[in-house]
């Protein structure tokens, strides 16, 4: 029962994870960018969402309506100004100018909001839970950042299969020269793509706030558990990111059952052999890995 | 007047100078074939038609405007639309999507997933297929009829018949056929199959290093003249021009 119970509340807590990665794994499919600032922007969302409850005394989840198109708004000019600009310079770019990007975000909150930690406050939800057969506890929170989760990702996948922007964004992610040449504006259509990622990123925030607390610097860590739940799922699917997440939640669970360390080290082995897995499939010598790259080895 | 008019258009790949003060006129419902050898510009020049490719210098004027600071889509919304080389069909997209992305972003008109199927039955069983999975020649096919969703007045079309077999390039010019009947749409083609430019073109320019270096009417040029200027056999008498 113990092992059953762990392994839902790692499916609930992978449902969160996939929700983080929902923005970074669409980012990726879309143009090839690795945001690195994405964990950072998830956390300016939590104080963004965070502000607007607390200044206009309303609940988070009003705040987070509110703070959704001001995200949207943000991500269309981050492309327009930053990940436009960098991705012309080359694929490597995009990874440095993010990563200041996340530098500058994560000191500018510091700046702004101290180092005290910060929660939304969500009432009763933070804590109620329904009562499940053999002693297990559901978390009323947890289903439903399960339940927003497979809305969010799934609902994107529907998105870009049956709406024409949908389809125009698919088209410019497989090539963006000849999406032009079908009339399609590519760096509009990119802003946009950019917009909807942030706006992903701006509920993952909110759950952020809502389930544990944040402070400044807590962007990176949510950006490795993001990247890792991309990575497993498969770089670019959305389905699979929400897989990756549950299988992410999963090993860290049962890796805390064997060792109170084992929560992240769980999660970072399944990681690890899902990479090494991919690899091997992929016909490569696992060996090049550690060996120094060969000029003719492809 | 003409509906395409190139002035002494130049363009380069880096140090390269592939279109060397190209001039080109094509009038309303005209077939321009361009024909030359491997590197003699003519992708390049259709790119840079279409806006693909930068011009370096000269001008494309399209019905009395110039459209050389447009990009590759504003050039669509106003009607020129490139079938480019080597097709670019969105791969993991299926036939209708394609047809579908380019009907959504391009211009309003005649062309509809029911125009381009009637005109190229061949695409109808494979609507819901990804076009990675398609042959050669239908594939083809859906790169010409994704050009025609947009609603092109100019239609470029770059090497059609790259890369198929015999049977499909016939069926595709049999299906382009219906696009040429009707003669409202002007199209600017490149083709290496010489007995086909001068069947179905009203015009051919050959290309030679960069340059027009024969211009004229179909009927009014020969083979042999179009061979010499293919190969350059003549350049020392400064090129020849019907």
């Amino acid at each position: 029962m113990m092992f059953a119970d762990q392994i839902l509340q790692g499916i609930f807590l992978g449902a969160y994870y996939a929700l983080i990665a929902c923005g970074l794994s669409f980012l990726f499919g879309v143009m090839r960018i690795i945001n690195l600032a994405h964990g950072s922007i998830a956390v300016l969302s939590g104080y963004l969402v965070w502000s607007l409850a607390e200044h206009f005394a309303v609940s988070p989840f009003l705040a987070l309506l509110a703070a959704v198109p001001v995200m949207a708004a943000a991500g269309y000019a981050l492309q327009r100004t930053v990940l436009e600009r960098s991705l012309r310079s080359g694929p490597l770019i995009p990874l440095l100018s993010t990563f200041g990007l996340a530098v500058v975000l994560d000191n500018s909150m510091f700046q702004g909001f101290g180092a005290d930690t910060h929660s939304l406050d969500i009432g009763d939800l933070a804590f109620a839970s329904w009562s499940g057969p053999g002693g297990i506890q559901v978390g009323q929170l947890a289903v439903l950042t399960l339940v927003v989760a497979v809305a969010l990702l799934g609902g994107l996948q529907l998105f870009l299969t049956l709406t024409p922007l949908g389809r125009a964004i698919r088209a410019c992610a497989e090539d963006a020269e000849t999406a032009e040449l079908v009339g399609i504006d590519a760096r509009n259509v990119f802003a946009a793509a950019t917009a909807i990622a942030l706006v992903t990123v701006a509920i993952a925030g909110a759950f952020l706030g809502m389930r544990a607390t944040f402070d400044p610097y807590t962007g990176p860590t949510q950006l490795i558990f993001a990247f890792e739940a991309v990575v497993i799922g498969g770089a670019g699917s959305l389905w699979g990111t929400l897989i990756g997440g549950v299988v992410l939640g999963v090993a860290q669970n049962l890796g805390s059952q064997v060792s109170p360390q084992g929560f992240l080290i769980g999660g970072h082995l399944v990681f690890l052999a899902v990479l090494a897995a991919r690899f091997v499939l992929a016909g490569r010598d696992w060996r090049s890995l550690v060996r120094a790259r060969k000029p003719a080895s492809a | 007047m003409s509906l395409l008019a190139v002035e002494n258009l130049c363009a380069r790949h880096g140090l390269l100078q592939a279109v060397r003060d190209v001039s080109l006129r094509a009038a309303e419902g005209e077939i321009v074939a361009l024909v030359g050898a491997n590197g003699a510009g003519k992708t390049t020049l259709l790119r840079t038609i279409a806006g693909s490719h930068r011009a370096t210098s000269g001008r494309i004027s399209y019905d009395g405007a110039e459209v050389a600071g447009l990009r590759a889509n504003g050039r669509v919304h106003l009607g020129i639309a490139l079938v480019p080389e080597g097709r670019r069909l969105f791969g993991n997209m299926t036939v209708e999507e394609n047809l579908k992305v380019a009907g959504a972003n391009g211009r309003r008109g005649r062309w509809t997933i029911a125009t381009v199927l009637d005109a190229f039955p061949m695409l109808q069983p494979h609507l819901k297929q990804r076009c990675g999975e398609l042959s050669g020649g239908q594939q083809q096919a859906t790169a010409i009829g994704r050009a025609l969703m947009t609603n092109p007045r100019v239609l470029l079309l770059d090497e059609v018949s790259l890369g198929l077999s015999p049977v499909a390039v016939n069926a595709v010019y049999e299906s382009l056929q219906t696009v040429i009947g009707e003669g409202r749409t002007t199209i600017v083609l490149v083709e290496q199959d010489l007995s086909r430019v001068m069947r179905i073109a009203s015009r051919i320019a050959c290309m030679l290093e960069g340059r027009i270096v024969l211009e004229g009417k179909a009927s009014e040029l020969t083979r042999e003249q179009i061979t010499e200027a293919y190969f350059g056999l003549r350049r020392g008498e400064g090129g020849a021009r019907a």
